[in-house]
């Protein structure tokens, strides 16, 4: 395989809006995603956090064309998803896999979990015989922590964690180069969190994988990324290293999620004075103004509400979309209090 | 400090097809004035079983026993007519989901003054007014407007500050909130957090938070109790827990929660699954995932004691638990 | 991981074993709902009346000595009469009534079977391909379902009737290509739900065509409403054909059907009550039997819903 470090995916100006009707002969356009562009590097698993209703779920589905973006591009090295005939798109499904949120939603629970986990093989590998299929299948299994019993089960016989690892296995099946998490622990209880957590680690390591890792926890997502992009109505806030983003945060965004994380650690945790946002996510068919931010943004100025801050590159690498990232001081105790 | 609540030997059980489900089992704990109790659990720990026993809500196959004496009415057992005038009143409970327990076709105005008509006796523009006051109280921007709102038009944060506040209407002495932010995102729960400060120190309410996430209880709460297959595993205040768990179960759940602060490069999950209630193993019931498990523990089931200081735990191992480098 | 290393053999191997030793079957939710039917007892009871109203319309014509067009030119409107081999009497035609009662409950059967089939074909096709495309292509097909709707179906019958002549085969099918309209509706909206679930979309992540996708992952999972949905529809189909038949329409002399012989029956139910009672009393019996089974099957295969 290639070594140099290079971008898998390129993601140029991506956008997409969904139209709902707003009562009768009445259509609302919802942008659930504006001026997306970032890269992912290969090897490494960048994390998308947000509050729900951000768009990070959808952005997940437009990279893997499960959605189809109004505008832009998905750039899988160098060639454009979104232009690609149908029938080059199913092949090259092969790389490209999801990890969903619900796990035994995400199984179909009239097939085995055999059937379940060989179902892509039989369209990406149709030249794969039945028992070449069954053992790859059992490869994985045995890679994911199932036991080779379980082949002829039902979905609605497994726990959550289980299920979970049923719906990576089947993500794995193909060998694929990237993986989209969308919120792929948020369903399950903490003990088997930490070891679904833990076993994307191991494989991600095991098959040279890249994952997007899209959640809604910021401490789960802190501890597997590499680097983290932060979405508020649908436009990229900040994008940074995760060592950046937890002990600097630029945007004011990222900065009050941050200090609404809870923290599973009493003292700190009192001590620590919360820098609440106040009222609740504006709606995203009518977003406000200028920085979409402003209206719970402590630091927003009369400004903020005219034009749209663009995101810059602040330092190497470094992205974040604020008129007043330069003047805002970054609070001299860290924001974590740690 | 008062105590508003006390449970004694309680126990919930199910009847099923062929078979019954113990689904808690000798409960005993105390709730004082003003205190906030977590209940902590992973999903079949009992801890949601336990309170709706205490209410009054259990399914129809469901069984409650022993004792829950607030002040000197014991509530389980309890005719259902009677339950209702301390329902409400005396304690109140929301929950996970805010959507189930508000009726979709009524103003948020109608079904808040309603509770004050029945338990307090208001006339309906008394009642009214003091629901959009308490509204205002549980930090509901523009009340008035969102009184002559109906639940769907509200949002996820909002719906359930609607549910505090008709819970928090009759003033309870104890409100028992079954996963409250679960559903919501960080920056509201952060809110709802402060929030639930407010209202124990301001109000004087004792709280009980039933939850999975030890990172909401760190924040909030003075005490909490550990529960594992229906039975509370280990209890004691909250800074023992975090600081010197003394339970190899509560010890693993710490270890499972991701910690903003300190990044780790992998976490130490319990290992295995949480049981069935139905199939519960022999001796202590955490004993097949247990790293510290010795032949005690696969024979005889650990009560809970005291350990000192205020402490319980049912546990038989009594060395050092250095996670992780034992297993 | 590709290509065949050691470990590869190995798992082959087990693979191979686990093949002839059968690793554990589960528990499909088809052997849960059949359990939890069993456990029905009202449902278990009623397919032994259906059962048995079956065995009789079928195989009970073999151990009669009349046959339900043969004419007794001596017992005309007779009460049952053992001797003479009228258990339950005969008809205004000196006809035995067993005979006749077994005839036509067999058509009636018939007409309700293939009906219903034609039914649940082209609407489970029609509304799963509706509910799954969506969008411009649903709201045409949907729209032909609304217009189906809005016609009076004895129009469309008359209009076979004259272009094919009466034969029941055709009647059978020309009932059961009105009937699907509403199976189509309920299809389309059980798919509508099934594919915004998370299955479906892994399945065309997994690179699936349309086509596979509606019948691998959506078809399967349609199984309870159609089950439910076709138990309910027998009987109506069966009280349709009895209506067209009391118009002429049906089936035609000497051959009968369940609603013909009770049409029959009625007016004369004073004097010859055993016209009336004998097809009544199977129809009513049928048509309790087959809603018992199909709400033991709705409950059987949505136990949530109870």
């Amino acid at each position: 395989m290639d070594q140099t470090p290079i971008n898998l995916l390129e993601i140029k100006d991506l956008k997409k809006t969904f139209s709902i009707s707003g009562g009768l002969f009445r259509q609302l356009t919802l942008t659930a995603l504006e001026n997306i562009n970032f890269n992912i590097r290969q090897g490494e698993t960048l994390g998308i956090v947000g509050e729900s209703g951000c768009g990070k779920s959808t952005l997940g589905r437009c990279i893997l064309q499960l959605l189809t973006p109004d505008e832009g591009q998905v750039l899988w090295l160098g060639q454009d998803l979104t232009r690609l005939p149908a029938e080059e798109m199913r092949k090259r499904r092969a790389d490209l896999q999801i990890i969903f949120q619900d796990p035994l939603a995400s199984l179909n629970p009239r097939m085995t979990v055999g059937e379940i986990i060989a179902d892509p093989l039989r369209t990406l590998r149709p030249e794969m015989n039945k028992e070449e299929r069954r053992a790859r299948v059992l490869k994985i299994m045995e890679a994911v922590g199932l036991l080779p019993e379980m082949i002829n089960r039902y979905p609605h016989e497994f726990s959550g964690g289980q299920a979970q690892r049923i719906g990576i296995a089947r993500a794995l099946i193909t060998e694929p180069k990237l993986i989209v998490c969308d919120e792929p622990v948020s369903a399950l209880d903490v003990s088997i969190q930490a070891q679904i957590l833990n076993l994307l680690a191991e494989l991600k390591d095991e098959f040279g994988l890249t994952l997007i890792f899209i959640s809604h926890n910021l401490s789960v997502v802190r501890h597997v990324s590499d680097r983290i992009l932060v979405l508020y109505l649908g436009r990229i806030v900040e994008l940074a290293t995760g060592d950046e983003i937890y002990d600097d945060p630029r945007h004011p965004y990222t900065r009050a999620l941050l200090t609404a994380v809870p923290i599973p650690d009493p003292k700190l945790a009192r001590q620590r004075n919360i820098d609440a946002l106040k009222g609740e996510i504006p709606s995203p068919i009518n977003p406000p103004s200028g920085c979409t931010f402003r209206t719970r943004c402590r630091f927003a100025k009369p400004f903020c509400a005219e034009t749209r801050p663009p995101l810059e590159m602040i330092e190497d690498g470094r992205l974040v979309a604020c008129h007043r990232w330069r003047e805002i001081e970054v609070p001299e105790e860290a924001v974590l209090g740690a | 400090m008062k105590t508003v609540l006390s449970v004694e030997d309680m126990s919930v059980t199910f009847a099923l097809h062929q078979s019954e489900v113990h689904a808690v089992r000798e409960m005993n704990f105390s709730l004082s004035e003003g205190e906030t109790l977590a209940v902590v659990g992973e999903s079949g720990s009992g801890k949601s079983q336990a309170f709706l026993a205490i209410m009054g809500l259990l399914a129809k196959n469901g069984q409650a026993g022993g004792r829950a004496m607030m002040g000197d009415i014991n509530l389980i057992g309890m005719a259902p007519r009677q339950l209702d005038t301390h329902r409400g009143k005396d304690i109140a409970m929301i929950f996970q989901d805010p959507m189930t327990s508000l009726n979709p076709t009524l103003k948020v105005k109608t079904q808040l003054s309603e509770v004050l008509v029945k338990h307090r006796g208001f006339d309906q523009r008394k009642a009214t007014m003091a629901a959009v006051e308490m509204l205002e109280r549980v930090g509901i921007p523009e009340p008035v407007k969102r009184a002559n709102a109906y639940p769907h038009e509200l949002s996820g944060g909002m719906r359930q500050r609607v549910m505090i506040a008709m819970a928090l209407l009759c003033q309870p002495k104890i409100l028992i909130a079954d996963e409250p932010t679960t559903a919501l995102d960080v920056t509201v729960q952060a809110q709802m957090l402060d929030l639930f400060k407010t209202l124990t120190d301001d109000f004087g309410t004792s709280l009980v938070l039933i939850t999975h996430d030890l990172g909401v209880v760190a924040g909030v709460a003075d005490r909490m109790m550990v529960m594992y297959g229906g039975r509370a595993v280990e209890k004691g205040t909250v800074d023992d827990l975090f600081y010197d768990p003394r339970h190899p179960y509560t010890l693993g759940l710490l270890h499972s929660t991701p910690h903003i602060a300190h990044r780790t490069a992998r976490l130490d999950p319990i290992q295995g699954l949480p049981p069935s209630l139905e199939h519960l193993p022999k001796g202590c019931s955490f004993n097949p995932r247990c790293a510290f498990a010795f032949d005690r523990c696969l024979a005889e089931r650990p009560p809970l004691a005291d350990t000192g200081n205020g402490r319980e735990k049912a546990c038989f191992y009594e060395g050092p638990m250095a996670y992780g480098k034992v297993a | 991981m590709a290509g065949i290393t050691g470990k590869d053999a190995v798992l082959t191997e087990y693979a191979q074993r686990l093949e002839t030793l059968d690793a554990p079957k589960g528990r499909s939710l088809t052997q849960d709902a059949v359990r939890r039917l069993a456990r029905n007892k009202a449902a278990v009871v009623s397919i032994f009346v259906v059962v048995f109203i079956i065995l009789f319309a079928f195989v009970g014509p073999y151990f009669l000595p009349w046959t339900y067009d043969k004419i007794d030119w001596t017992g005309i409107r007779k009460p049952p009469n053992f001797e003479a081999g009228h258990f339950v009497g005969t008809d205004q035609n000196g006809r035995d009534m067993l005979a006749r009662i077994m005839q036509g409950t067999q058509m009636s059967l018939i007409v309700a079977g293939v009906a219903t089939l034609v039914s649940v074909c082209i609407g489970i096709i029609y509304g799963a391909v509706a509910g799954y495309f969506g969008g411009k292509v649903d709201a045409v097909m949907m729209r032909f379902v609304d217009i189906m709707y809005a016609l009076p179906y004895i129009l469309f019958v008359i209009i076979l009737v004259v272009m094919f002549g009466r034969n029941p085969v055709l009647l059978f099918v020309g009932i059961g290509c009105l009937e699907w309209l509403t199976m189509a509706r309920i299809v389309r909206g059980q798919t509508l739900s099934i594919k915004e679930r998370e299955f479906v979309e892994a399945a065309k992540a997994g690179g699936a065509k349309p086509w596979t996708i509606i019948t691998r992952h959506i078809v399967p999972n349609l199984t309870g409403p159609v089950v439910i949905y076709s138990t309910l529809t027998i009987p109506e189909i069966i009280l349709t054909e009895s209506f067209l038949s009391y118009l002429g329409l049906g089936v035609q002399e000497p051959q009968t059907s369940l609603g013909t012989l009770i049409s029959f029956g009625s007016p004369v139910a004073e004097t010859l009550p055993w016209m009336l009672i004998g097809p009544a009393v199977v129809l009513v019996s049928l048509l309790l039997a087959l809603t018992y089974i199909g709400d033991g099957l709705r409950d059987a295969l949505d136990p949530k819903d109870r």
